[in-house]
């Protein structure tokens, strides 16, 4: 442990630069300054990814400060084999969304790279806090400079996708804060997540605190029927609002599972597991046949994230060693195929202004780049062995069957509609003859574009081909919440 | 009574005493007409209120008891005084460039103030009922005047009479009920009273109804539902200062004797009263959200938004202990700051040429006033309860409470309403920045108002940031009253 408070640097950098952005000239500095920032904090967390521990299931890089001591609330900062890899997904996002939104973003873009930057700083501390207040702040604050991105930025039915956006995820987090203060009367008045997790909880008191948990990370998730707000959120959304969104967002649901729900709630968790694997089930198939029928392309990879979601909340609820650790590879996973879909979408909508799939075709041959690299996150979401979707589906595959044969079967009808819709995007857009929207003029991916997708794509193929430093840094940590599982199994 | 305990009993009443002479010398000098005479008797206010407010702090919260037993100093009454101070002085910082405007800019104006929280300051040192009567109507025969201030418009003088009407109405409610207790108890005393109460019947009829009749007044006057039909009416024609002093210094004053009276000395009433106040508390949140859910007038939906907040702050009551106390006084101090840091938005915006106040005004302020409009972002998230504002761990404390004492579904509901009323402060934060307008408003910003949304934007961010600071004096002004 060094003395440097690297979390903190890695928190508070972007939203420095976010309160030091309105200070600028001109737009063109902003991007550049936002860009300089964020590749900054990407370059501290791959220093921290570098350092970690990988012996150790402890946190490590803690920080703790008194907050508010009269109430037990503190700021405390840490990292486990689990949440280091969401603060490098995070962080990696972040400069790709300034670099996605170079020129589709141009009004106001002072104000937009403000919002990107506190983005930031919010995510990263909410996969940082080791407190259950710090967290909360963290994790509603977020909603704000996500409305505004969504609301200010978005297409045409922007003002409505922000206010479902906003008020869906608010009142799911309002019951969440209930959940907590009961935990925090029955578990010794103290915030501190980690006493918590060790604190024992009455049964019943365990149902109610996961019922209110429930909402709030479905709602996140999404899990159906709470799901309803994403298809219009990921449409309206800029750009970089979807890749924030699919990327970093729609995890934040299953992390509050992996991080409170399991290990603080084992009997509950364990109780309403039939629950919790129904939803799951149904939200795979359900997502996967929503975007089956989908003719625009945003929604379809919107309702695709539906689908994905539920294989990774049945994943961690089948409580089983391989289940588990395939959610969690699926989460990271599912963070950079979906993001660089939507970064792909993004890119071919800033040439042409059509997100139907029916308007496009043969793009592998008018834009060779762009097709290639399209290709390949679509066949990684499809789940292709040697692609980084293959293993964290096949091990939450495995898992499922351990557990209930028919949430397995959901499972794989799941990934063969996947398949479905995801070729047929594939054929109909990348194939035949050269297709384009009202004749536009497509070109192909310039520097700035190939320098967003590309470590994207690395990350795409390192997964696929060799995940072991993955597994490496994230084993203890899982091995350690199937003991926290398990403790209470066998009482 | 001799010499010395006359002597004692005018300290401790020292900063009611400055704030009189400085009314009745502000007073005098309105007398004399010049021009420009309202910035020098505004500055003279200002300067009493931060003398009595650093008199209530010299006097500490010991427990100290005066005019034999009528009036006291303690951390209940030191902690409201201050607030009252701020409050008061934020308005009046937020009022000079309003009066000017309408042509309105007279000394009495604040005279008035000045005779209001002094009214409201001895309300919350009072120990005796008639005293905290005497105070309450110090206080509302001001506000009376000053809701009907701008003679010449038709809005501010039918306020004024319909303000009048219902408040003497609830003055005889809160009369009737204090002279009941009169005759139960044979005194006017609170601490005389709480041991003629000490082991009363609390079935017995007359007891009920005197707590009722009592417990109606005070909801009145914090514009608790089915009590608040006076609220948007005349929160819409009042100048928009005395809205926002009403909004809060008024309800300070009430809701300090509400705790006064229901949680440090009279706690036996407890029993009768506790049903009613739940059903009130989730009437008042409920149709406070609900209602300014529909309104396009922004303080019409302020004065909505101010009764939802009430609700919210009875539910403390509901809590009870030195957590319900505490989180009641730390609410009333965040509400404060960011109604009056919103009120001073809505005045800097009513320059334009209509005087009403469409929230449409408030349209592309992003775009014209980026600086403003981040200033009310803060103000609006705060009111709504998103963290990490003050409003946010004001309500997050009062939950707190509520949990603690296992009414989870009363913290339910609260939150419920609380999504609810979310949607319309972010419909304002939509028109700010995500709609635009080719008539943008013309806003002029004079250092005094500059000043209040300073302080309100620090207090309001301070308090959700660094809560303790705030939290801390709260809880031990609650633990003094209540030990």
């Amino acid at each position: 442990m060094t003395g440097l408070p690297v979390l903190s640097i890695l928190i508070l950098l972007p939203a420095v630069g976010a309160a030091l952005i309105p200070f600028l000239r001109d737009a063109q500095t902003a991007r550049w300054f936002a860009l300089v920032f964020l590749l900054v904090d990407f370059l501290i967390a791959v220093w921290l990814l570098v350092t970690f521990d990988v012996s150790s299931s402890a946190m490590q890089f803690g920080e703790h400060y008194d907050w508010v001591p009269s109430l037990g609330i503190s700021y405390r900062l840490g990292v486990d084999g689990i949440s280091v890899w969401f603060v490098l997904l995070t962080t990696l996002l972040g400069w790709i969304c300034v670099l996605a939104s170079w020129t589709s973003i141009t009004t106001r873009v002072r104000e937009f790279m403000t919002c990107l930057l506190a983005m930031q700083s919010l995510m990263v501390g909410v996969f940082c806090a080791l407190d259950m207040i710090l967290f909360y702040v963290l994790w509603e604050a977020m909603l704000v400079p996500m409305y505004l991105i969504i609301g200010i930025w978005g297409g045409k039915n922007r003002v409505y996708a922000a206010f479902k956006f906003f008020l869906y995820t608010l009142a799911g987090s309002l019951l969440f804060l209930i959940g907590i203060l009961l935990l925090y009367f029955s578990g010794g008045q103290t915030f501190d997540m980690l006493a918590l997790m060790e604190a024992q909880y009455p049964f019943q008191l365990q149902i109610w605190v996961f019922l209110a948990f429930l909402v709030a990370f479905a709602v996140k998730v999404p899990m159906v029927p709470l799901h309803t707000w994403l298809p219009d959120a990921h449409v309206q959304a800029p750009t970089a609002g979807s890749i924030i969104l699919a990327g970093v967002l729609l995890k934040m649901g299953a992390y509050g599972f992996l991080r409170f729900s399991l290990p603080m709630l084992p009997e509950a968790s364990h109780y309403l597991a039939p629950l919790m694997i129904t939803l799951s089930a149904v939200a795979i198939v359900y997502g996967g046949l929503l975007a089956l029928a989908q003719s625009d392309i945003k929604k379809l990879i919107a309702y695709s994230s539906v689908s994905h979601m539920g294989l990774i909340t049945l994943g961690l609820f089948t409580f089983d060693a391989m289940g588990l650790s395939g959610a969690v590879i699926q989460m990271f996973n599912h963070g950079i195929t979906t993001g660089a879909l939507f970064l792909c979408v993004g890119l071919i909508y800033e040439r042409s202004h059509s997100r139907e799939i029916t308007d496009y075709g043969g793009l592998i041959k008018a834009v060779p780049l762009f097709g290639v690299l399209f290709a390949a996150f679509l066949l990684a979401s499809m789940a292709l062995p040697g692609l980084n979707g293959f293993i964290g589906e096949l091990l939450v595959l495995a898992g499922a069957f351990g557990v209930s044969g028919w949430a397995g079967a959901a499972g794989v009808l799941g990934a063969l509609i996947g398949a479905a819709y995801l070729l047929g995007v594939y054929r109909q857009m990348l194939l035949g003859p050269v297709n384009a929207p009202n004749g536009a003029a497509l070109w192909d991916l310039n520097q700035r574009e190939l320098a967003c997708a590309v470590p994207l794509l690395l990350f795409v193929i390192w997964f696929g081909l060799y995940p072991k430093p993955f597994l490496t840094i994230l084993q203890p940590s899982l091995d350690h919440l199937m003991m926290q599982l398990n403790v209470v199994v066998t009482p | 009574m001799d010499l010395t305990q006359v002597k004692t009993s005018v300290l401790l009443s020292g900063p009611e005493i400055i704030v009189i002479l400085g009314a009745c010398v502000a007073l005098m000098l309105s007398l004399v007409p010049r021009p420009g005479q309202g910035g020098l008797i505004a500055g003279l206010s200002l300067m009493m209120i931060a003398l009595a407010a650093a008199m209530s702090v010299t006097l500490g919260h010991t427990p100290q008891s005066a005019y034999q037993g009528m009036f006291v100093i303690d951390g209940l009454a030191t902690y409201f005084k201050l607030l009252l101070c701020l409050g008061t002085a934020l308005t009046i910082l937020i009022s000079s460039g309003y009066l000017a405007d309408e042509n309105a800019d007279k000394g009495e104006y604040y005279v008035l103030l000045l005779f209001a929280l002094s009214g409201a300051m001895i309300m919350v040192s009072g120990t005796d009922l008639l005293i905290i009567y005497i105070g309450l109507e110090l206080q509302a025969l001001s506000i009376y005047v000053l809701v009907g201030f701008l003679t010449t418009n038709t809005r501010s003088n039918e306020a004024a009479l319909k303000y009048v009407i219902l408040g003497a109405f609830s003055s005889g409610l809160l009369l009737f009920g204090l002279s009941l207790f009169y005759g139960l108890t044979g005194t006017t005393q609170l601490g005389a009273m709480a041991t003629a109460l000490g082991d009363a019947d609390t079935n017995d009829p007359l007891l009920v109804l005197a707590t009722l009749f009592l417990l109606a007044g005070l909801l009145f006057k914090v514009g608790a539902v089915p009590f608040h039909m006076w609220v948007p009416d005349i929160y819409e024609g009042a100048p928009s200062p005395v809205t926002g002093f009403m909004s809060t210094v008024g309800k300070v004053a009430a809701f300090a004797v509400i705790l006064r009276l229901f949680m440090h000395d009279l706690t036996t009433l407890a029993p009768i009263w506790r049903t009613s106040v739940v059903v009130v508390a989730v009437l008042t949140m409920g149709l406070g959200s609900l209602a300014a859910l529909v309104q396009s007038n922004i303080k019409r939906m302020l004065a909505y938004s101010s009764i939802a907040h009430g609700g919210f702050l009875l539910l403390g009551l509901l809590a009870g202990g030195s957590d319900g106390l505490a989180s009641v006084m730390l609410y009333l101090l965040v509400f404060t700051l960011m109604n009056l840091g919103l009120f001073a938005v809505i005045i800097l915006l009513n320059q334009g040429a209509d005087r009403g106040e469409p929230i449409w005004d408030f349209t592309g302020l992003a775009k014209s006033h980026p600086g403003l409009a981040l200033i009310t972002l803060v103000f609006l998230l705060s009111l709504a309860g998103i963290p990490p504002t003050g409003g946010f761990f004001a309500k997050f404390y009062v939950l707190l409470a509520l949990v603690e004492t296992g009414q989870v579904t009363l913290a339910v509901v609260a939150v419920l309403f609380s999504a609810v009323s979310a949607w319309f402060y972010l419909r304002i934060i939509m028109l700010m920045y995500m709609k635009e307008t080719d008539h943008p408003v013309k806003v002029q910003i004079t250092p005094s108002i500059q000043l209040a949304l300073i302080v309100t934007l620090i207090g309001t961010v301070l308090t959700g940031i660094l809560p303790a600071l705030f939290l801390d004096t709260a809880q031990a002004a609650a633990l003094a009253g209540l030990s």
